[in-house]
């Protein structure tokens, strides 16, 4: 996984809530037995004004001038400020490795779905929490200023903004622990070996139905 | 000891260590495994050299992708095709049961489980997919993961989790005729919105829940991730053990007397702490149609299209506005005209037994109208299709007019061939109407089997 430590990047504004993963990648996308290559087909169905299947060549294909991502001015953006519930729906990990391979590290939302949140701290993409007005206020500003960015520290747990004061937020410390140092869990997890050991010899004798066949 | 949720005592009993940070190593009981969310799983575990915890844990099966028509024939398209050989390939290489598509047992993950007794209450169960909250309704701790945890579970039978508060929503009270599991939770999806469950645990309770059978508590946890939370449950009583007894999986005789003696334990004790609690009165619920593209956006039978303009909360106001002008209806009319193109009956949320039985009582004897170009029926698994083929189910449901398919995901989520083309409007029992789910431009109603039957006899939603 890649570390994440400090970002500043141009910030896209996603004005709708309840953003679904079905919406960030459409179905026909996960078909595809692979991790990557799917920012193509991020918001496939309304990037795009034909209807997309996996295997077509993307860049053929006529874009919806009218969505947000396609205007000139959030070329390049690598941070997404959303509305509410941003996230919901369906487990599918597609969602954030669409979003990173597009080219966002930074999702700002007054709320996420819990699954949504939790993938993307596996695969480097940083979901930050604000309050409705603060993130309002971050829609204004982007709004309103063509190019605007905004400077985010992890470690620091702020986010530095052109103008007006740095605001801070929170981050669980072990996920940040893992994002700050590019960690695959799975190494941290078999470090502790022992524990799923013992807690298994102790469940076999409490519930040993779980341990048949 | 202090009184417990039963989401407590779930947790309780699976903690590996907790860390000081408050996350712990929960660990996991049962893993279910389907051909979508695990090729990249399998893909990381082989390139770190990495080998299964405890095989016996992991049950798969092909259900998103398979075609509902003659298997015979083989999956056409390609890329489908390539990702259930790879569920296969993957299953062979690892040693995992797999239910594969010529076997009778194969079905969609949520049913097959249950159905086989691989679902026990008390477990812990994982699945990467959103639905897996269905099987809390056995008093399990049951939640959908990423393709990450899903590796995670593989490797290590453990994941890395936060405990979430609990709620408690209590539905108290006889729910009138006509008024089905599917209704209770649209009702409540209706009242608590779609992010109402966020961050929780939640456990349904009350006379209406205990009244229902393992079908419709299923049915209920289903969709309690489409208010949000991510784990639904239901205690255990009867009603969950004597569902149980017998089926393949099931503790063997020896083991029996200590499971019941343990599970009857998992229910929340008298005076347990919920952060949240939600009350439904159930006699005042009503069969509900969803009219918009978010699961909240739903009304009964009775209502009319809602009127953004009498909708106080700008934001709100533009995404009904949206959402009507996706689906194609006008404000005010009543749902009851609403004419549908398409018949849905089928998804881990409404394809079991019973709702194939509650649709044949409506079917019976009646002819799908002639506006609706087509009403499927898809039964959740194998066995439910042999099951419903005994009681003749599906007799009903051909003289009617219906297709009467074999298992799988299907119209649910339209990654096979069963799908709607832009502008149809259809009357599904699935669980999520959101914009293109169902097909690209599709318009999806979400309802009850009774409800989809009923559209599909009269051609547009009705009083059932
Ligand atoms: S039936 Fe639908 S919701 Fe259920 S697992 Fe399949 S695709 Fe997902």
């Amino acid at each position: 996984m890649q570390a994440f430590t400090t970002l500043k990047g141009i910030v896209a504004p996603m004005d709708r809530s309840n953003v679904d993963t079905d919406a960030i990648i459409p179905k026909q996308f996960l078909k595809s037995i692979k991790r990557s290559g799917f920012g193509p087909n991020l918001f496939d169905e309304w990037r795009y004004l034909d209807h997309g299947e996996p295997g077509m060549d993307n860049s053929q294909r006529q874009l919806n001038p009218d969505f947000v991502l396609n205007q000139a001015r959030y070329q390049g953006a690598s941070i997404l400020v959303a509305r509410k519930n941003f996230g919901c729906g369906s487990s599918r990990e597609h969602a954030p490795w669409a979003l990173e391979d597009y080219g966002f590290r930074a999702i700002i939302a007054p709320s996420f779905a819990d699954i949504f949140f939790n993938n993307c701290f596996k695969n480097g993409i940083l979901p930050i929490v604000l309050d409705e007005t603060v993130v309002e206020e971050i829609f204004q500003a982007v709004f309103a200023h063509e190019g605007y960015e905004l400077e985010i520290d992890l470690q620091a747990q702020t986010i530095t903004r052109p103008v007006g004061s740095n605001i801070g937020f929170e981050v669980d410390s072990f996920r940040k622990y893992c994002l700050l140092n590019g960690l695959d869990d799975i190494g941290l997890t078999l470090q502790k070996v022992d524990d799923i050991r013992a807690y298994e010899s102790r469940r076999k004798v409490e519930a040993p139905w779980l341990f048949g066949a | 000891m202090a009184a417990r949720t039963l989401y407590d005592k779930l947790w309780d009993s699976h903690i590996v260590k907790t860390e000081e940070d408050g996350t712990s190593l929960l660990y996991i009981d049962r893993h279910l495994v389907h051909e979508v969310t695990s090729p990249q799983a399998f893909e990381g575990l082989r390139l770190a050299g990495r080998k299964l915890w405890r095989v016996e844990s992991v049950l798969a099966t092909p259900d998103h992708n398979v075609p509902t028509t003659d298997r015979s024939q083989g999956i056409s398209d390609p890329i489908s095709r390539l990702q259930v050989e790879t569920l296969d390939q993957n299953c062979l290489d690892f040693a995992i049961t797999e239910f594969g598509m010529d076997d009778q047992r194969q079905g969609i993950v949520h049913v097959i489980s249950p159905e086989q007794g691989a679902t026990l209450p008390g477990m812990t169960l994982v699945c990467g997919d959103s639905h897996t909250s269905t099987h809390g309704a056995f008093g399990a701790l049951a939640f959908g993961i990423g393709t990450s945890e899903v590796e995670h579970v593989l490797a290590t039978q453990c994941l890395i989790q936060k405990k979430s508060k609990n709620m408690q929503i209590r539905v108290e009270g006889r729910a009138p005729a006509g008024v089905t599991a599917k209704d209770i939770i649209l009702a409540i999806i209706g009242e608590i919105g779609t992010a109402g469950g966020t961050g929780y645990a939640v456990e349904f309770a009350g006379s209406a829940i205990q009244s229902l059978s393992m079908e419709g508590r299923m049915s209920v946890c289903n969709m309690a991730i489409e208010a949000g939370a991510r784990a639904g449950m239901v205690a255990v009583d009867d009603i969950t053990i004597d569902y149980i007894k017998g089926r393949p999986y099931a503790p063997s005789e020896d083991q029996w007397p200590q499971a019941v003696l343990a599970w009857r334990d998992l229910v929340s004790d008298e005076g347990a702490f919920f952060d949240k609690v939600v009350n439904l009165d159930a006699s005042q619920i009503q069969p509900q149609v969803t009219w918009g593209t978010s699961p909240e956006m739903v009304v009964s039978i009775n209502d009319r299209v809602p009127d953004p303009a009498e909708e106080s909360d700008a934001v709100k106001a533009e995404g009904m506005q949206a959402a009507l002008d996706y689906m194609g209806l006008t404000a005010g009319t009543p749902m009851s005209k609403i004419k549908v193109d398409k018949v849905f009956i089928g998804s881990c949320t409404n394809s079991r037994i019973e709702d194939l039985r509650a649709a044949a009582l409506i079917a019976k004897g009646q002819k799908v109208a002639a506006n609706v170009k087509q009403a499927l029926v898809v039964p959740g698994s194998g066995l439910v299709k042999a099951q419903a083929e005994a009681e003749g189910l599906h007799e009903i449901f051909i003289e009617a007019g219906f297709e009467w398919r074999e298992p799988g995901c299907s119209m649910c989520l339209a990654m096979n061939a069963d799908r709607l083309e832009p502008g149809e409007r259809c009357a599904s029992t699935s669980n999520r109407n959101f914009q293109g789910r169902q097909g690209q431009g599709g318009r999806t109603h979400l309802v009850s089997p009774a409800m989809a039957a009923a559209a599909a006899i009269h051609g547009h939603f009705t009083q059932v």
